[in-house]
């Protein structure tokens, strides 16, 4: 062990610094040479012009290419009302049904011990490493005309793939993962004393739910919900091999855009996906608050 | 820890509340607005169902349809609309999907549920068939095998034609670059290599073997195989990739009128193969909806003159003798080979040519 332990932790407590941080010179951070240090930052910099804003200021130029009409005349189109009409829908079912997932999972997860609980949480995890075109594939397998419940739907008349439920399906299982993953290094950092404290003082379930963990968690909360429905409004893969592509009624804003770039729409193709960007720029700027909301509480 | 929250001194409790009454009035917003939504939608499908009501019912028919269809099929179900609305009072609204030939097909055996399907090659309503959902005998249901309209391959070129490229022979030069798709995955694509090996099979006294030589050096002209026909023209024409592009004669003049006359030009080569893109009722769909009658109609009526003179306008190839006559301007007689003739129908083509291991396989993967 290092002779110097004792004291180190002794200095550094309180501070958020590395142990031994406050013996080394300053000099240690920043000992690359200048040139070295505009080089990293000039890649970094570059990288970030090449891979980011550029590629957002060519979709709204594009766009616009043809004149602000035809980018208007493409948002009111009613296959294109019907798409966005339909992402928000989806978004709006998806979202709150992971939350309430999301938060048993977490909940259960950094709250209790039990037997399997390590595989539980890696469970969560297999929509992030499932491809979502397999995912949609998966529900075809269940629901599909030979699927495996597919007679059942049938004798009911129930449409389940290549229609809305479809789609829902597709995404949320893509989704699934996010408000969970959002909030179980959350609570988990968090501990359950005061909890404990509060069960000890007589707290009842919902009280203790109510009064100590939602206050705790729910700027990570709600900051896992931005990201969810983020993903949930862009969702591609999944969604497309679901949706069956019929015009104005199971095409998503994604599918649409892809529609209109086939079809030699390419003004008409940005103009949507630019809105698209815009939903995911006041996303950002959700996230942006919410994370420094966080930070403070 | 945070000893506020441990503590609660007064005044961010109160933020706290009032915060968490934010939050929870955002949440409630959120739900209320998808039950509007909901909602809205609901009340839109009632009213457009009472607006027709005075007249007749609103029925809705389902066309999964292939890539290049859409203009032509936008138009026609306005035509057809009206028509069945003046001769039975009933409005029909028409649902079209559209994608590559054969992953449409596989949704509806999957379980789309479409009323009719009208898509690029009679193989995969085939395949629907051998999958329950249509009756057998369906080529024969509709006149002309079931094709209201045909096509053909053309060649489509950079304006002026730079390369001289006349016909088949001159895309295997060592100076042309050929766009075409994968016909392991596009309906397209196997009509632009049977065509080719068509021409092949007629300059080389019928002898195979040269004709696998001569696709096998045209598919080595070609820098990039996409998936269905709407991504090789894309790759054409926007991309700027290649000197020709294989390609339906509808999709090559859609390609001209879209993106500029200035841009590119049609060469009829001297032989060709005659694409009919074939029809169907999906039976059991359009039976267990009820909409038999009208989804036949539907069909039937591609036949009728004002039908093919919209077919004619998005540039297939009418059936009808006085249609095809007037416009005979935009559509050169050529010499045309037929899939059932010189091909033995489409199971024996697929299986010769596009089955794995089969002809293409040899020549691709050889390369």
């Amino acid at each position: 062990m290092h002779p110097f332990e004792g004291k180190a932790k002794a200095n550094s407590a309180g501070s958020s610094l590395p142990y031994g941080a406050g013996r080394t010179t300053v000099q240690a951070v920043t000992s690359e040479s200048q040139a070295v240090r505009r080089l990293l930052i000039g890649i970094m910099l570059i990288f970030i012009v090449l891979m980011l804003i550029l590629p957002l200021a060519a979709v709204f130029s594009q766009a616009l290419k043809k004149g602000a009409e035809v980018a208007a005349l493409a948002w009111t189109d009613p296959d294109a009302w019907a798409a966005i009409r339909l992402t928000l829908a989806t978004a709006l079912v998806v979202v709150p049904l992971n939350a309430i997932f999301g938060l048993s999972a977490a909940w259960c997860i950094t709250k209790f011990s039990f037997r399997g609980k390590g595989l539980l949480s890696s469970l969560i995890d297999i929509p992030f490493s499932v491809s979502p075109v397999i995912a949609g594939f998966i529900f075809i397998l269940l629901f599909g005309a030979h699927g495996w419940f597919g007679p059942l739907l049938d004798a009911h008349g129930w449409q389940i793939i290549f229609s809305w439920p479809g789609i829902i399906l597709g995404t949320l299982f893509v989704t699934f993962p996010f408000v969970a993953r959002e909030l179980i290094p959350l609570m988990q950092a968090q501990g359950i004393q005061e909890e404990e404290a509060a069960i000890t003082l007589g707290a009842t379930g919902w009280k203790l739910f109510t009064r100590i963990t939602l206050p705790n968690i729910k700027w990570g909360l709600l900051y896992g919900l931005v990201i969810c429905n983020a993903r949930a409004m862009g969702e591609f893969g999944a969604v497309s091999v679901v949706s069956g592509h019929i015009r104005g009624v199971t095409n998503t804003m994604p599918l649409h855009i892809e529609i209109l770039y086939h079809e030699y729409q390419f003004s008409a193709a940005f103009a949507v996906a630019s809105l698209l960007v815009l939903l995911a720029c006041l996303t950002l700027v959700l996230q942006y608050w919410l994370d420094r909301k966080r930070q403070v509480h | 820890m945070h000893p506020s929250s441990t503590i609660h001194p007064k005044p961010p409790k109160r933020g706290n509340k009032y915060r968490s009454r934010l939050a929870a009035s955002l949440v409630l917003s959120l739900l209320l607005t998808t039950a509007s939504g909901c909602s809205t939608k609901d009340t839109a499908s009632e009213s457009d169902s009472h607006s027709s009501s005075k007249s007749g019912k609103t029925i809705e028919l389902q066309n999964v349809s292939y890539d290049p269809t859409r203009e032509l099929y936008v138009e026609y179900n306005q035509a057809f609309q009206k028509y069945w609305q003046d001769k039975t009072g009933d409005l029909v609204q028409i649902k079209q999907s559209h994608g590559g030939s054969g992953k449409q097909a596989r949704s509806v055996i999957d379980g789309q549920k479409a009323d009719v399907v009208t898509l690029a090659l009679g193989y995969d309503i085939q395949a629907i068939q051998e999958a329950g959902f249509i009756q057998e005998g369906w080529q024969q249901e509709f006149a002309d095998n079931s094709a209201p309209y045909t096509s053909t391959i053309v060649l489509l070129v950079r304006k002026g034609n730079p390369k001289q490229i006349k016909d088949w022979n001159d895309l295997i030069r060592d100076d042309v670059s050929v766009i075409t798709p994968n016909p392991k995955t596009s309906g397209g694509a196997r009509w632009n290599y049977l065509a080719a090996w068509g021409y092949a099979l007629k300059h080389n006294n019928q002898e195979e073997e040269k004709a696998k030589e001569f696709v096998k050096a045209l598919f080595k002209r070609v820098p990039v195989l996409d998936s269905g026909a709407r991504g090789s023209t894309t790759t054409f024409v926007e991309r700027e990739i290649g000197d020709v592009l294989i390609s339906w004669e509808n999709e090559a003049f859609l390609a001209i009128n879209e993106l500029g006359k200035d841009k590119f030009e049609i060469v009829v080569p001297t032989l060709s193969i005659l694409a009919e893109p074939p029809v169907a009722v999906i039976d059991k769909n359009a039976e267990a909806k009820g909409t038999a009658e009208v989804a036949t109609a539907y069909l039937t009526y591609l036949y009728s003159e004002e039908a093919q003179e919209i077919v004619a306008k998005h540039y297939y190839r009418p059936r009808s003798k006085e249609v095809v006559n007037k416009y005979k301007n935009t559509f050169p007689a050529v010499e045309l080979l037929t899939i059932d003739q010189d091909f033995g129908g489409w199971s024996e083509a697929q299986n010769k040519h596009f089955a794995d291991g089969g002809i293409f396989d040899q020549i691709y993967t050889g390369q």
